[in-house]
Formats: structure tokens, sequence, C-alpha cells
């Protein structure tokens, strides 16, 4: 018994590491005195990060390995997505810092909520059973809630709040009740034995789809795919942009590993029924997200519903059934991931203290004004927009490719015409920068680790554009048994 | 003698009007509040339910943690309303829409 301990334990110990550090800073945050001191906690943040993808890296087994009676998996899906999304909080918290020294934000709250979070991503990446999901998520929504409040002052940030969190805890409440009735069906809160209950089913069981639906619901809320988007432009526009920046991409990875481990390794015999209710969720995302884009004028509000395009897309590699297909959709979820980290990276840095750089006009002329930065965000529009030689393209084409295999066509030519209408506020971007007047010609002010960042940012997205295959591989071997 | 269907009756219609009374209620955001708590619960009775009657212990477990998240959730929704109010002065649902597009 107490060598099995042991074992468990190893298999936790980034996550057991990265706990006990949020912790301390949680502490050490209480005993800064000093006002201006207070940044400190944000090197602190900085290193624990670093030690966890260490740890991670060093603690990953090399076979699927489960713990604490199956409720916990590490496999090299789990070690991947850990690992990016350790790193792209990382960044994260490095484009927030300049932000929220201007905006009198820079307090310990916003790192410590952010490592919370984190450690509720990588719970719900690694989570085997219904519990533990349910524990990851709520880690993670309930950190992102009050992260969404942080401005106390600000009228748009706490209606923001209060939206995602009646709306999140709905979806909570959904996914729940799914997860009772699962329970009540298989007899087993553990995902091996609920996928293996449902493969002696011979015939398909009304209740058990009954379930399967309500947890379609949770699942599709986190993700924030339509009808369940309602959430996403409110919050995207009315947090601080340092937060929004947060909450549009590394909890969108953990999102992906919670329906993987939910559908795939839950519920895979159910494909033909949950593959259906995704083409429905998949295709009105596409359709509300790329039209109601067109039409906004706050980027945030424009990015937040480009969010839910891309969520259609990324379900289209769900959708196909394969594993490369899971793989095509793991690779579309961390692109899209880096793409909108950089883009309201960019937003950030077009801001100064008390202006916010969020409107489609405070891009006018971008390329006056700094042409290395209008070439960097021309490099992420271009990429989301999926013009080839950037890496969005090749997000697009894998997922469709795998789409193509299992004979959708039809769908995979609906995702294109849509990402078609959705190329037109991307490119609009693009126009204002290099074809209008700038509003102004004041200089752009950050700091210089955070130019290098940004800058690197935008050559990753264009450098796996030529090379895509390397992650390519890579989120293969992960999904690979 | 309770059979599971009428438990299981009893929850899902606490659920429907939990989940009717967030669509629903134009008001008090309180009560959006308490919608939310009766949602919980009704799932809490769920898992009892099929716990009891399936002689399995896990989903007693489950609704520990159900009630203790639970809490935290309504201490964060309660501070993010005081947070609301002081910006506001009103917790009508019907002022919570200003951001529009």
């Amino acid at each position: 018994m107490e060598f099995d301990m042991v074992n468990n334990l190893i298999l936790v110990v980034p996550e057991l590491t990265l706990l006990i550090l949020a912790c301390l800073a949680l502490v050490i945050d209480t005993f800064i005195k000093n006002p201006a001191s207070r940044g400190g906690i944000y090197w602190f943040t900085q290193t624990s990060l670093i030690v966890t993808i260490c740890l991670i890296y060093f603690y990953c087994p090399h076979q699927p390995t489960v713990a604490f009676e199956n409720s916990f998996i590490s496999d090299p899906m789990s070690t991947v997505l850990k690992m990016f999304i350790c790193l792209i909080s990382f960044v994260v918290f490095l484009y927030s810092r300049d932000y929220l020294k201007e905006n009198d934000l820079l307090k310990g709250e916003y790192f410590i909520l952010g490592l919370f979070a984190v450690l509720g991503m990588m719970v719900m990446v690694s989570a085997y059973s219904l519990l533990t999901v349910y524990l990851g998520l709520e880690l993670l929504s309930l950190s992102l809630y009050s992260m969404v409040a942080m401005h106390r002052d600000s009228q748009p940030a706490t209606e923001a709040a209060m939206k995602y969190f009646v709306l999140g805890a709905l979806a909570s409440g959904m996914l729940l009740y799914g997860m009772s009735i699962l329970y009540g069906v298989t007899g087993s809160l553990q995902l091996t034995v609920v996928a293996e209950y449902i493969v002696q089913q011979s015939d398909a069981n009304h209740f058990l789809v009954f379930g399967l639906a309500f947890v379609i619901v949770g699942v599709a809320f986190k993700l924030g795919a339509a009808p369940f988007h309602m959430w996403i432009p409110d919050v995207y526009q009315g947090a601080p942009t340092s937060v929004t920046l947060f909450i549009s991409s590394a909890p969108k990875l953990a999102a992906f590993a919670m329906a993987m481990r939910l559908l795939v390794d839950g519920m895979f015999p159910l494909l033909g029924d949950w593959q259906g209710m995704l083409i429905i969720l998949s295709i009105l995302s596409m359709a509300t997200g790329n039209i109601i884009a067109i039409s906004q004028t706050n980027i945030k509000r424009m990015l937040a519903y480009s969010t839910i395009a891309h969520v259609g897309f990324l379900l289209l590699g769900l959708i196909a059934g394969s594993r490369a297909g899971f793989a095509g959709s793991m690779f579309y979820v961390i692109i899209y991931a880096l793409m909108s980290m950089g883009s309201f990276g960019m937003i950030i840095l077009l801001g100064r203290k008390g202006f916010e750089a969020d409107n489609l006009d405070d891009f006018k002329g971008l390329a006056e004004r700094s042409p290395w930065f209008a070439f960097i965000m021309l490099c992420l529009m271009f990429s989301m927009a999926g013009v080839p030689p950037f890496v969005g393209f090749w997000a697009k084409w894998f997922v469709l490719k795998e789409l193509v295999a299992v004979d959708m066509v039809w769908l995979a030519a609906l995702a294109v015409l849509f990402s078609i209408i959705g190329a037109y506020y991307y490119l609009r971007i693009v126009k204002l920068m290099y074809f209008d007047q700038p509003t102004s010609m004041l200089a752009i002010k950050a700091s210089q680790q955070m130019r290098l960042v940004l800058s690197l940012n935008g050559l990753v997205i264009l450098a796996l554009g030529l090379v895509p295959n390397v992650l390519m591989a890579l989120c293969i071997s992960a999904l690979t048994r | 003698m309770i059979i599971l269907s009428d438990v299981l009756t009893l929850a899902a219609i606490l659920f429907c009007i939990s989940v009717a009374g967030i669509f629903l209620n134009r008001k008090n955001v309180l009560i959006l509040l308490m919608c939310i708590e009766l949602m919980l619960l009704s799932v809490n009775m769920n898992f009892i339910a099929f716990s009891h009657f399936l002689s399995d212990i896990h989903g007693q477990v489950f609704v520990f943690f159900i009630l203790t998240v639970a809490a935290a959730e309504s201490a964060i929704g309660l501070a993010i309303l005081v947070v609301l109010f002081r910006n506001r002065n009103t917790i009508n649902v019907n002022d919570l829409g200003t951001m529009k597009g």
C-alpha cells in the first residue's frame, strides 16, 4: 500500500509542486508591505511556471500511467498539453505585466489566481474520472471569474464578471447533471469503466444519450461553441485586456482536453451520437462567429466572435472521429492559443496609461507608426484568416483533410465557405494598418522584453507555417496509444 | 416505498425549476444565485439516489465535493455581486446589458 502511494505521488509531482508554489506565493504576497516591491510576485510566478515545465518534462512516464484508482492519468497527450499550457501562461503573464502596471492593477492577486487557474487546467488535462474533470474545471473557472472582476472600479468588468459567473455556473450545473446520469447508468465515475460499460451494451441506451447531451452542453459552454457562446463577447470586451488575453489562450487547451477525455476516452462507443450533436454546434459556431464578427468595431469583441468561429473549426477534427482527426484538432487548438495570445498582446502593446487600443480605428496606419509591429500583426491576422504560408492555414488544412478522409466533404466545403467569409474581417485590419492614415502618431511605449517576446510570437507563427510537420508529428505521437 | 424513479423525477423537476428561474428572472441577481444553488442541489439529489440504489459509495463522495465547490462558488458570486452593486447601485438583471454589438 505504501509503495503504491509513492508511485501515485510521483505522477502528480508537477501539480503538487505548482500547488505548493501557488500557496507560497499567496503567503509571500501578504507579507509584502512596500507597494513598490509588489511586482516581486511576478518573478516568483514566472519561476514557478518554469520549474513546473521542467518537472512535467522530467516526470513524464513512457507509457500512459494511471494513479489514484484510475482518477488521474499521465499520458503523452497530457504531457504535451500541460507543457503548452504552462508555456502559454508564462508568455501571457509576461505580456500582462506592462498592462497591469499602467492600470494600477499590478497586485499579487492576478498572478496567484493565474497560478491556481494553471493548476486547474493541469488537473483537467490529466483527469480520468468524472470527479477529477469536475474539480479541475471548477478550480479553473472560479479563478477566472475572480480575475475578470479584478478591476473593481470598472463597470464593464464587473458586469462581465457577473455574466460569466452566472452562465459558467449554469454550464457546470448542466455538466454535473449529465455526469450524474452517466454515473447512474454505468455505476462508476471512472471513465474507463464508463467506456467498458458502453461497449458491452448492444443496443442504444436512451438514458445514456440523455446524459451525454448534458455533458456536451457543458463542454460546448466551456469551449464557447454556439449556441452556448453568449458569455464570450461580453467577457472578452468587459474584462481587463490582460485577463482577456489569459482566458482566450491557455483555457482553450484545457477545454479541448476535457472534450477529449469525456467524449473520446469515456464515450467513444457513442461516437455516432455525439458526432451529430457536434456537427450542429460546429456549423452554428462557424456561422455566428464569422458573420457577427464582421459588424464589430471593438477589436476585443471582434476577436471574441473570431474565437467562436475557431472553436467551430476545431470541433471538426473531433467530428472526424479518427486519431488523425483528434491530432488535427489538438494542432488547431495549440495554434489558436498562440495566435490569440499574439493578437491580444498587440492590443496591450498599443495601449498606454488610461487608454486602451481596443477599437479598430486604433490600428489605423500602424505601418507608419511601427512597420515592424504592423508586420507582426499582419502575420497574426493572415494566420487567423488561414492564408497559406502561415500556420493557421495548416491548422485548417489538417482538420479538413481528416474530415474529407471520413467522407464528410459537404461539411468541409461548408467550413471553407465560412472561413472565406471570416477572412474579410481579418484582412480589414491589415487594410487599416497599411492603407489608412494614422489617427495619432504617438510612439509605441513598451518594455524591451514585451517587444522581444511579441516579435518572437509572430515569427513563430510564420516559422511553424513553413515547417508545420514538426508540431503535427508531436500531436500525432501524443495521441497514438 | 420510494423507488429510484421517484427521486429522479423530483430532482429533474427541481433542475427544471432552477434553469427556468435563471432564464425567466429579470429582476434580481440574488435570485440567480439561488437558482444556481438549487441546480447544484438537485444534481446532488440525483447522485445520492443513484449511490443508494447502486450501493456504491462514490456518488456520495462526489456530493461532498459538489457541496464544497458550491460554497466556494457562491462566495465568489456574492463577492462579484457586492462589487457590482458598488459600481451600479442596482442589482437589477435588466441593467446588465450595457455591452452590445
